[in-house]
């Protein structure tokens, strides 16, 4: 192996690459995507005036995974908004309990809670709680914010379905950086090893940690060849292209025997031109200035 | 020293009750990290191999997984050494298991110094201040074999996390067959009205010794087997510091965070009396026999005869 360092910024030449070469091998619908932009903006915007009007907060990697999430509610997950305890329903786990404002902004326009309680976010007696809380928030299955946690709670889960003979799925979302810890990858091993191929990670691979570029701080790479050989069936895309994101988790659902890793490379900031690749963005809120500016690029 | 009681092992208990459990209940599911043919676990594993994951040398994994399981409807026993299961995971216990307050069962063998030869690593001594730190864990140590198979089927029927302690040992039996085990709730063992020793695990057998040495002497001392130690039982402690006028509790762990902790808590709190402590102090222990680290640390019963007499001086 080359002991030479990867360049530092943007995703490797190499990575775009493989992206389009794994977007190849699987079937994409023309028409998949349709719809979801609206839905994926009004995330966005969720997102920015919730952290705006809670005041702390972590933009950049919430802003990274909306197409993700945005997929994954409004056409992949199998859901009862009504019902959130619903056996049968395919459960979507946030590792990365940072970007607990997408997915409570999910969650409130799929219909789990009121869209008007999204701004209560980081408040005293709040239901949305500054990192996600299972006991207090209706949909959310895991309580999370200590990075590394939530590929374990998944092999859990489908290991239940397993068990009770049930057909849901269960989606894990990681971030690059949350890679970082040894427990993402004890979990990596024990997925594969329990063949479990009713569990899907994604990793929102957006290239920045806290203290900078993961290359500079604690080089990931290669990622998808450390999955692979993990015993991981490896799906790259472009993290913000609907049709690359369904086709890869309609591939995953063909994929036996073994779990699918999703890497989406994404960036952080996504769709605030002055927070993307932003690392002030990482956990500052904006202020009401930059909310207005960025909602204006949002609307 | 002490009249002589039949030794059983609290392990082998706790196995064959997890299989008698897994014939009654179909959702009980066991996880261990690899030292089954140590904890036992790998009786349920025999009997229910679909029911059980080994999740190899991984306890944060295991921890997450144990979890996920629980999440999921299932009433999860997750095994391992008691330095392993508490210290190696802490923040999985903290954040999958204990805020969620999920059905896991986290049974911890070979906890205290008496693992023995294998020294301090393996020598869980804090792990009950661990344990109890953690809201909504149910923290219990049983004193003996028989008290070990009730306090498994018991946990197995109360929702929400727990914390069992076993240790290495084959220990003395204590309680009878026809003992019965309430959470929460201490058992007075031998009545007394000079002072109380409180004590749980294998410490209980030594302090009815000290007791019985100490009658010899015309000292009569209550015996408390305290196996819940969260939630305590104030009630009783509460009656023994105004019925005897001192304490001393004695346990296989840091004098820190554990049983003598939580009592003195409970005791300034409601009915101040003289108190003494007989436990580990601020250091780690060291490999050696058993019965030899015990003699050194004075978890003996000339030990808590020592504090039993330190605190009559001090009654008024």
């Amino acid at each position: 192996m080359s002991t030479e360092r990867k360049p530092v910024g943007k995703p490797s030449a190499s990575a775009i690459a493989n992206s389009a070469e794994a977007l190849s091998s699987v079937v994409v619908s023309k028409t998949a995507g349709q719809g979801l932009e609206r839905i994926a903006k009004a995330l966005r915007r969720h997102i920015i005036t919730m952290i705006a009007e809670a005041g702390s907060g972590h933009p950049g990697g919430c802003l990274s995974a909306v197409e993700i999430v945005t997929c994954l509610y409004f056409r992949v997950l199998r859901h009862r908004p009504s019902e959130p305890q619903w056996v049968e329903r395919d459960r979507f786990i946030l590792s990365k309990g940072h970007a607990a404002p997408l997915l409570y902004a999910a969650l409130a326009e799929c219909g789990y809670f009121p869209v008007e309680e999204l701004t209560t976010l980081r408040k005293l007696g709040s239901r949305l709680q500054g990192h996600t809380d299972r006991t207090s928030t209706p949909g959310v299955e895991m309580s999370s914010g200590s990075l590394g946690q939530g590929l374990s709670f998944g092999i859990g889960v489908a290991l239940a379905a397993r068990l009770n003979s049930q057909g849901y799925r269960v989606y894990v979302l990681l971030g690059g950086g949350e890679c970082d810890e040894g427990q993402v990858w004890e979990a990596a091993m024990a997925a594969a090893h329990f063949k479990l191929d009713n569990l899907v990670a994604i990793v929102d691979h957006n290239q920045q940690q806290i203290d900078g570029w993961n290359a500079e701080i604690m080089n990931l790479e290669p990622l998808p060849e450390k999955w692979r050989a993990f015993g991981w069936e490896v799906v790259e895309i472009d993290g913000h292209d609907f049709r690359q994101i369904l086709a890869a988790f309609e591939k995953a659902q063909r994929v036996k025997g073994q779990p699918t890793v999703v890497i989406a490379h994404t960036i952080k900031g996504k769709g605030v031109s002055f927070m993307e690749n932003n690392l002030g963005f990482h956990g500052t809120a904006p202020t009401p200035e930059q909310a207005k500016a960025a909602l204006e690029e949002l609307a | 020293m002490g009249q002589v009681r039949e030794l059983a092992s609290s392990r082998e208990a706790y196995g064959q009750t997890l299989v008698a459990l897994g014939k009654e209940n179909p959702d009980i599911v066991v996880l261990d990290a690899d030292l089954s043919k140590s904890t036992k676990t790998s009786y349920f594993a025999r009997e229910f191999p679909l029911r059980f994951f080994d999740c190899g040398i991984a306890e944060q994994n295991m921890m997450g997984i144990a979890a996920g399981l629980a999440a999921s409807g299932k009433t999860v026993f997750a095994s391992s050494f008691a330095v392993f299961a508490t210290a190696r995971c802490f923040d999985q216990l903290r954040m999958s298991i204990a805020q969620p307050r999920l059905n896991v069962k986290v049974v911890a063998t070979h906890g205290g110094i008496t693992v023995g030869e294998d020294g301090f690593s393996h020598q869980a001594i804090e792990d009950l201040a661990l344990a109890c730190s953690l809201p909504g864990f149910t923290v219990v140590v049983p004193a003996d074999a028989i008290e070990t198979a009730q306090v498994i089927r018991v946990a197995a029927g109360t929702p929400g996390p727990f914390y069992i302690r076993l240790g290495r040992q084959s220990t003395p039996l204590v309680h009878s067959n026809g003992y019965q085990f309430t959470l929460g709730k201490a058992v007075s063992i031998r009545q007394g009205f000079d002072a109380t020793i409180i004590a749980n695990g294998v410490m209980v057998a030594t302090a009815l010794d000290a007791a019985e040495s100490l009658s010899l002497q015309g000292i009569e001392c209550r015996v408390l087997n305290m196996p819940t130690l969260k939630p305590l039982d104030a009630e009783a402690i509460i009656l023994a510091a105004r019925e005897t006028g001192s304490i001393v509790t004695v346990e296989e762990h840091l004098q820190q965070g554990g049983l003598g902790s939580r009592v003195a808590q409970v005791v300034v709190q409601n009915q101040p009396i003289p108190m003494a402590f007989v436990a580990l102090h601020d250091a780690y222990a060291h490999s050696g026999k058993p019965e030899e680290l015990l003699e050194l640390h004075d978890l003996t019963p000339a030990g808590i005869e020592k504090a039993v007499r330190s605190t009559l001086l001090k009654k008024r």
